[in-house]
């Protein structure tokens, strides 16, 4: 008989369903996935050593461009380590409306994955309601800050300018319309579908043991039933005083994966609804004339704030020489950002720790013995963001 | 001979053009219904709601560069498309479309051939098309499209048999091969009624043959970019467009024809031909519904549905039929 030899696949880094350019190169035999090798790099923008070059304030739009589905994160998470640094005190109400913004984000996040996730198993048309509801997100985000993906809204000790008028209205309106369509355009249409369910219960499991060994964080871990988020363990923003579960699933298969993230997003509007309750007045940004823009008007009028206002733009501000490590829960799980400052206005270094690039590692655990069909579904339930794996 | 020979070749263009017409409005049709299904228009931009959309994408395929890889057979992959091609074509002369009229004082029939084995013709023809698909994938020389092949292959020889399968129930009731005579037995009761089991299982194994959502595997386009026909571009790949319609159309005729029964009125009395159209058009919009609605197989889950659920059923279908007919008095 003749020998019989595996096929090797390039999927990817043009594929309709490698999110982005992860490219695969997998083993086959037949439809059967015999070994899976990841290569990334396809998106590599040298963003860490550009961090070494750009003052504390220009590093903030490039964190945008990291997990580009949840900037607000990255903003947040970059933004709370250089305070950390410089130890100074955010006002409350920039810190709610931190909390409140990035908790959208999550959705509008969570939003988009379900969508892409409804298109790798073949749904097409949850994405559409997907879109639909991100959009209202992305309107208010737009309304903050101008811009709806690479929103930059956050600063070094608080906001970049107060919430807009109408703020409130948007984001209610949010909140009571999203409820019902979630039970009724996603839940109905897709998690009661038999297609559905076949497709997702029991594929990509992967142990809690594998899960802890491997780093995972986010809601893949949670999905393995490790009940661990950054949100609870590590507070940050004053998390410890909203009232929120932490989603957990049993199996870790697909599915879990998929309930966990529909969980989260019903956790995440509750977060949502207390902090536009408790929402107060004030400032939005620190007293720190060293760090913090100094408000327009002030610089029109008043001389030393003039003169402050030309310091932090032209040559920025000098946090004192040491070195610091921040993380919080993005949609995708642990995003830790790391900095060494030599004292002068530029970090010395500044490293940080993508969730997706280390969720990634599991795709080999988790696919290898498995269906073409399954991989996609795997990728699919992952959610990498290329930019954030490459960086 | 001469008039017979001219009236078979107007009915040749006139049911060639009407079908060719109405397939490429059913690409539109299924664009705007997928469209309102996902609250997004559709089409819109040529013509007056977009009904120019279908003859600018004829427009834009033929003026599109015609690209062989290099490492393709080019001989199979050049023919691959007309294999495709060729056999839906065929297969529409049989589906009778309306029954004997009077057109300028001469007796026409809406079909152009009314074969006394017409069902056991479309099946064998039918069953042709999947060479064209196979041979796609083989001729290709990229590994998606051979993978999408062998996908199709496997769909189509598992399902084409419960399809046959249960078609055998109606066969049983009409006692006719002869898509007339089937047609004709349907005068007081459709099939659909008695034989509603078979009529199942038909759709589900015809949308399956159809490789349309949630069967798509052998297209599969979060797996496998665009399976057999990743390779081709302009008027080859418009080949395998047009054939994929075809046969929607084709399908949605049989369909008709055996349970719906075919051109008998349901209450408002219009033109035979007209309640065909209607049906056939229902048909149609059932298999775009489910498009907009479900998720994909996975390969081995479908192949499983095929040989462990819809084969059974249909055999048993088979088995219940003359028992049902004894009882109801049709022997």
């Amino acid at each position: 008989m003749a020998e019989t030899k595996n096929m090797i696949l390039n999927m990817g880094p043009q594929h309709p369903s490698t999110h982005g350019v992860l490219r695969l190169i997998l083993e086959l035999d037949g439809e059967t996935v015999v070994k899976l090798t990841p290569d990334i790099g396809y998106l590599h923008r040298g963003v860490e050593k550009l961090g070494e070059n750009l003052t504390y304030h220009q590093f903030i739009p490039l964190t945008d461009r990291e997990d580009y589905l949840a900037s607000l994160s990255n903003n947040l998470a970059y933004c709370m380590t250089v305070e950390k640094l410089l130890d100074i005190e955010v006002p409350p109400r920039a810190m709610v409306a931190r909390v409140l913004l990035t908790e959208l984000q999550r959705i509008a996040s969570h939003l988009i994955w379900l969508g892409t996730f409804g298109l790798d198993i073949g749904a097409m048309s949850l994405f559409f309601y997907c879109m639909r509801e991100r959009e209202l997100l992305l309107d208010i985000f737009e309304a903050c800050a101008g811009s709806r993906l690479t929103i930059n809204y956050f600063r070094i000790g608080g906001i970049a300018k107060d919430l807009p008028e109408g703020f409130e209205k948007q984001v209610r309106d949010f909140i009571a319309v999203f409820p019902e369509r979630m039970k009724n355009d996603y839940e109905r249409i897709f998690q009661d579908n038999k297609i559905v369910r076949i497709r997702t219960e029991g594929v990509g499991i992967i142990s809690k043991k594998d899960a802890v060994d491997l780093g995972l964080s986010g809601p893949l871990l949670r999905a393995c039933g490790v009940p661990w988020d950054i949100r609870k363990s590590n507070p940050y923003c004053g998390y410890e005083t909203y009232d929120f579960d932490i989603a957990t699933g049993k199996v870790g298969d697909v599915f879990d994966r998929y309930m966990v993230r529909m969980e989260e997003m019903r956790q995440s509007l509750k977060i949502v609804r207390q902090a536009l309750d408790r929402l107060p007045g004030g400032a939005f940004l620190a007293d720190d004339p060293k760090v913090c823009l100094p408000a327009k008007q002030k610089v029109m009028t008043e001389m030393e704030a003039l003169i402050h206002h030309f310091k932090i733009v032209s040559e920025g501000f000098e946090p004192p020489a040491g070195e610091v490590y921040h993380s919080i829960e993005t949609p995708r799980g642990e995003l830790g950002f790391y900095i060494v400052s030599d004292g002068s206005n530029k970090p010395y270094r500044l490293r940080f720790r993508p969730p997706s690039f280390v969720n990634l590692e599991s795709l080999a655990k988790m696919a290898e013995g498995k269906l073409i069909g399954d991989l996609i579904a795997i990728i699919g339930a992952l959610d990498p963001v290329m930019g954030e794996v490459d960086r | 001979m001469t008039e017979f020979i001219i009236i078979m070749l107007v009915k040749m263009i006139v049911i060639f053009g009407a079908v060719m017409g109405t397939m490429t409005y059913i690409t539109l049709a299924e664009r705007k219904i997928l469209g309102y299904m996902q609250i997004r228009p559709g089409p819109n931009r040529v013509g007056p709601w977009g009904l120019l959309q279908p003859i600018a994408d004829g427009i834009k395929l033929f003026l599109k560069e015609d690209i062989i890889p290099d490492h393709a057979s080019k001989a199979v992959f050049v023919i691959a498309p007309a294999m495709a091609l060729i056999p839906a074509v065929m297969t529409i002369a049989v589906v009778p479309f309306g029954p004997e009229m009077t057109v300028f004082g001469r007796k026409v029939t809406a079909y152009m051939a009314d074969v006394n084995i017409g069902l056991l013709y479309i099946f064998s023809v039918s069953s042709m098309g999947v060479y064209g698909i196979v041979l796609a994938g083989w001729a290709s020389e990229s590994k998606y499209s051979l993978l999408g092949g062998l996908r199709s292959s496997a769909q189509m020889i598992s399902y084409e048999l419960s399809m046959g399968f249960a078609v055998v129930g109606v066969l049983m009731m009409s006692q006719s091969l002869s898509m007339v005579k089937i047609i004709e037995a349907q005068k007081g009761v459709w099939f659909i009624i008695p034989q509603f089991f078979g009529f199942v299982i038909y759709i589900i194994a015809a949308i399956a043959e159809l490789n349309r959502t949630p069967f798509d595997l052998p297209e599969g386009e979060s797996e496998l970019v665009s399976g057999y026909f990743t390779e081709y571009s302009s008027m080859k790949y418009a080949m395998f467009m047009l054939a994929e319609y075809i046969n929607i159309i084709t399908v949605s005729g049989i369909v008709t024809t055996l349970y719906l029964g075919g051109w008998h009125s349901f209450f408002i009395p219009l033109p035979p031909l007209v309640w065909f159209m209607i049906k056939l058009l229902a048909v149609v919009f059932f298999m775009i519904w489910v498009r907009a609605t479900y998720p994909r197989f996975r390969y081995d889950q479908l192949m499983t549905f095929g040989w462990k659920v819809l084969l059974p059923a249909s055999i048993l279908n088979i088995l219940f039929t003359p028992l049902f007919m004894k009882i109801f008095g049709y022997l």
